[in-house]
């Protein structure tokens, strides 16, 4: 309800400043909502079928906090080289720390999803020369490493 | 008309797929097809409270915030101003990482600062202001504000060493490429 109250107050302010201006972002708020729903509710029943088939032990298994140095590496993988927007990859991570999953191995798994692109690599490549988006890549690895292990430590 | 129709079959053909599946469990397994259906309901439920206002302040900052007037404030003399903008154009945007490539090149195009685009790189991929509102309604507060920690110090290092550890011949070079090829 945070966010209904965030969102309703900037949008009476800037409504009051530029009627215009306020229309074409609720349409394109429309439109990138429209664009997003076919994956975001494709994610969201792959999720369903994932976890009804998974059970709490398995997922604590392989990503729980005592999966380890193991299940960190699992979350690397899987986050490094899945291409899953955010707003699909949150309630995934949320379900999965709900079904037993360590913080430091949902943080290892997001961090790598967001920075981390195999995937997307050939882009990059084309876009900043070879070395410069190997190295980003492998530098974001680095610190997802690290980012995982603070957030599992204080968590 | 039927045009449209198809085109909405298409972009919704793996929902379609994966309610064929669930409703195949249903009838081959029902514990577990019930449980998907289930677990997809609550999870669509907790969807409706968060999607809306998160779009409607992507549309808002999408609008208010132009693009070319930042550009302007990135190059290489810009200091903290421009470290900030490129978190804050970074924070701001929507779309997946790849998206923020072709961006980047066009900031470099106008002779952003190296370690400005790269800033705006590692803004974009971790620490967009809608994706953040969303990581925390999904994983509490604590991890969110803790991964938002981290990541701003992680993105300013990877930023540096990037900037540092590319020398400026191979950065020339990336600008000539950007301007010749583009």
């Amino acid at each position: 309800m945070v966010f209904y109250g965030i969102a309703g107050t900037l949008l009476l302010i800037s409504a009051s400043k530029d009627k215009k201006k306020t229309k074409m972002a609720l349409k394109k708020a429309w439109k990138s909502l429209q664009n997003m729903l076919p994956q975001l509710l494709a994610i969201l029943l792959l999720i369903g079928i994932i976890l009804a088939i998974l059970d709490k032990e398995v997922i604590a298994e392989f990503l729980g906090a005592s999966s380890g140095g193991i299940g960190l590496c699992i979350a690397a993988i899987i986050g490094s080289i899945t291409l899953i927007p955010g707003f699909a990859a949150f309630p995934l991570a949320a379900s999965l720390l709900e079904n037993g999953a360590g913080y430091g191995q949902i943080a290892m798994f997001i961090s790598t999803l967001m920075m981390v692109g195999v995937a997307t690599l050939p882009l990059e490549i084309t876009c900043f020369g070879k070395k410069t988006a190997i190295k980003r890549n492998i530098f974001a690895f680095v610190f997802s490493i690290i980012a995982a292990l603070i957030v599992g430590g204080i968590l | 008309m039927k045009k449209s129709t198809t085109n909405l079959l298409k972009s919704y053909e793996y929902v379609l797929i994966l309610i064929i599946i669930i409703a195949l469990m249903c009838i081959i397994q029902p514990s577990e097809g019930y449980a998907a259906m289930v677990i997809t309901k609550k999870n669509l439920l907790e969807m409706v409270y968060v999607i809306p206002p998160v779009f409607i302040l992507l549309g808002l900052l999408d609008v208010w915030v132009p693009k070319e007037t930042m550009m302007k404030y990135m190059g290489k003399n810009s200091r903290v101003k421009g470290i900030v903008l490129a978190f804050m154009l970074g924070s701001c945007a929507a779309g997946p990482l790849y998206v923020s490539f072709p961006i980047a090149v066009t900031l470099l195009k106008k002779r952003a600062s190296f370690f400005n685009v790269f800033v705006f790189i590692g803004a974009w991929s971790t620490t967009k202001v809608p994706m953040f509102l969303f990581e925390t309604s999904s994983m509490g507060w604590k991890f969110s504000i803790l991964r938002l920690i981290l990541s701003v110090i992680g993105i300013l290092i990877i930023a540096k060493a990037l900037d540092i550890t590319t020398d400026n011949i191979d950065k020339e070079k990336i600008f000539n490429y950007v301007e010749s090829e583009v």
